[in-house]
C-alpha cells in the first residue's frame, strides 16, 4: 500500500485551484487564439481579442479571470493500492478549496440552501466530489470552476428512442442557441447521452474536461462532435452572443449504455471562463 | 456600431434619449452595485418601509458580485453578471426613477417595456472580463446589507468603464441585430 497523507492532498489541491481560477488551459487559449482569424463579425473579432487581453492580465498579476469563481467540482479517482493517512480525502479537498479561496482571493459563491435563507457558505465549500476507485497506487484529480452564468442555461431532456440521432442534434442546438448572451461564449459544450436521467449530466461535465480538439474514440460519436462544432457556429450568436461565427471552439461527447425505452441526452455548457486543472499524485 | 460617448453618472432623460443600440459608452461617475439578494431584500424592504438604501434618481445599478480586493487593490475582479435574473425586481426601480443597469445577456419583455416607459437603458459589458474590467474602477464600499458579502450594495467610482447599449427606449436589442446578421440556420423555438 502506498500511503498518502492529506496534507499532501490539500496542498496539492489548493495549488490546482488558484492555478486553474488565474491561468486558462494552454488549448483553451490557442483556440482562443485560432478562433480570432476565423471570425467574421467585427465585434466578435474585438471580444476575442478582449478576452485574451483578460486572460493576459488575469494570468499576469495572479487575478481572478472571472469574477463568477465558479462551483468547485472535482473528479477523483483513488488508486485501491493507495492508503490516505491522518483524516479524509473529502475533508482534504474542501480544506484546499478554502484555503485557495482565502489566500487566492476568490469569491465566495456558494450558498447553504437553495430555497430559504441562501446564506453564503463563506469559502467555497462544500466543494461537489465525484469519487471513482481505480487500479494502481496513484490519486488523480481533475478540477473545474464552473460558473454559474453558463451552468444556467445547461439542460437535460429525456427523448423517445424514436427521437433518435436528429432528436439529439435539434436538442444540443437550441440548448446552444438558447444559451447565447447570457452564458459568455464561445462556449465549450459537453454532451452526455444515455446512461439514466442523473449519469447523463455526469457524463455532459466530464465531456468538458477533454483537451480541446480531441475526439471521440468511437468514429461515428467523433463525425457527431464536429458535426455539432460545424451547426453551433452557424447559429449566428457569436462572441458574447453579439452576433458572429464563433459560438462554439469544440464539442465534446461522452455516451453511454441506456435502457431499451431511453434516450437521455445532457447538455453543460461551458463559457469562456473554462478554468480546470489536473493533477496526479 | 455607434461612436464612442463619454457619459457620466448620474443620467438625465437627454441623456437616455440620445443613447442607441450599440453606441459604444466609457461611464464615469458613480455606480451602484446589486445582485439577486440584494435584489430581494432592497425590494422586500420596499414594500415595508417605502424606502431603499440609497437615493435612485438617475443612478446606474450595475450587476457584480466582485472578488476581494487583494493588498493595494480597490477591488478584486469585477465582471457583469446575468442582467435576467433581475428581471422581476427592474421595472419597479425603473419606475422610482433607476437610469441604467450594466449587465451581461438578454433582458424580458417586461424590462424592455420598462425602459421606454420610464425613460431608461440597459448597457452590456463584456462578460467574463473582470480582471480587465476591474482596472477601471477607482474607489468602492459598501453601502448596505454587508451581510450579503459579495452582494452587498456597493458604490462605485467608474472611470471611463466601457459599455455598450443593449436596449434603447426605441426598442431595439443589440443582441437580437447582431445575431441575425450571421445566423445561417434557424432552430424552432
Amino acid at each position: 500500500m502506498r500511503q498518502i497523507p492529506v496534507e499532501l492532498i490539500t496542498e496539492k489541491v489548493k495549488n490546482m485551484v488558484m492555478d486553474a481560477e488565474y491561468n486558462l488551459p494552454e488549448d483553451f487559449l490557442n483556440a482562443l487564439k485560432s478562433s480570432v482569424e476565423k471570425e467574421v463579425s467585427p465585434i466578435g473579432k474585438e471580444i476575442l481579442n478582449t478576452i485574451l487581453e483578460n486572460a493576459e492580465v488575469a494570468s499576469k498579476e495572479k487575478m481572478a479571470y472571472c469574477q463568477d469563481t465558479g462551483y468547485p467540482v472535482f473528479f477523483v479517482e483513488v488508486g485501491q493500492d493507495v492508503q490516505i493517512t491522518g483524516g479524509s480525502i473529502r475533508e482534504a479537498i474542501n480544506e484546499g478549496v478554502r484555503q485557495a479561496t482565502k489566500e487566492g482571493y476568490l469569491r465566495a459563491s456558494l450558498a447553504y440552501d437553495p430555497i430559504f435563507e441562501r446564506k453564503n457558505t463563506g469559502d467555497n465549500t462544500p466543494a461537489l466530489i465525484y469519487f471513482d476507485i481505480v487500479p494502481g497506487d496513484k490519486i488523480k484529480i481533475k478540477f473545474a470552476a464552473k460558473g454559474g452564468g453558463s451552468e444556467n442555461q445547461s439542460k437535460q431532456v429525456m427523448l423517445r428512442p424514436a427521437d433518435g440521432l436528429e432528436g439529439v442534434k435539434k436538442f444540443v442546438l437550441k440548448t446552444i442557441a438558447n444559451a447565447g448572451p447570457n452564458a459568455c461564449p464561445p462556449f465549450t459544450v459537453g454532451v452526455g447521452i444515455g446512461g439514466t436521467f442523473d449519469y447523463s449530466t455526469v457524463l455532459a461535465k466530464k465531456a468538458l474536461f477533454r483537451p480541446i480538439g480531441d475526439r471521440h474514440p468511437d468514429p461515428k460519436i467523433a463525425k457527431l462532435e464536429e458535426e455539432l462544432l460545424e451547426l453551433a457556429n452557424k447559429l449566428g450568436v457569436g462572441p458574447l452572443g453579439f452576433g458572429g461565427r464563433i459560438t462554439a471552439v469544440d464539442v465534446k461527447i461522452e455516451v453511454a449504455p441506456v435502457h431499451i425505452a431511453s434516450l437521455p441526452v445532457a447538455v453543460n455548457i461551458q463559457c469562456h471562463a473554462n478554468r480546470h486543472s489536473e493533477i496526479e499524485i | 456600431m455607434g461612436d464612442v460617448k463619454r457619459i457620466t453618472t448620474p443620467l438625465t432623460d437627454e441623456v437616455i434619449e440620445s443613447l442607441k443600440v450599440g453606441d459604444r459608452v466609457l461611464l464615469s461617475g458613480y455606480v451602484y452595485t446589486a445582485r439577486d439578494a440584494a435584489h430581494k431584500r432592497m425590494l422586500e424592504e420596499y414594500e415595508k418601509t417605502g424606502k431603499l438604501p440609497f437615493d435612485i434618481k438617475g443612478q446606474v445599478i450595475y450587476y457584480v458580485g466582485p472578488t476581494p480586493p487583494k493588498p493595494g487593490q480597490v477591488i478584486g475582479s469585477a465582471g457583469p453578471t446575468t442582467a435576467y435574473r433581475m428581471d422581476k425586481y427592474t421595472p419597479k426601480l425603473h419606475q422610482l426613477g433607476l437610469k441604467a443597469t450594466i449587465g451581461k445577456g438578454w433582458r424580458g419583455k417586461e424590462v424592455k417595456e420598462a425602459l421606454k416607459k420610464y425613460k431608461a437603458v440597459y448597457f452590456a459589458a463584456y462578460g467574463g472580463t473582470a480582471a480587465l474590467l476591474s482596472k477601471h474602477i477607482k474607489s468602492a464600499e459598501i453601502v448596505a446589507y454587508e451581510d450579503l458579502g459579495t452582494e452587498a450594495i456597493r458604490r462605485l467610482y467608474f472611470e471611463d468603464f466601457p459599455v455598450i447599449v443593449a436596449n434603447d427606449i426605441y426598442g431595439g436589442d443589440i443582441f437580437e441585430e447582431g445575431q441575425k446578421k450571421y445566423r445561417e440556420i434557424e432552430i424552432e423555438p
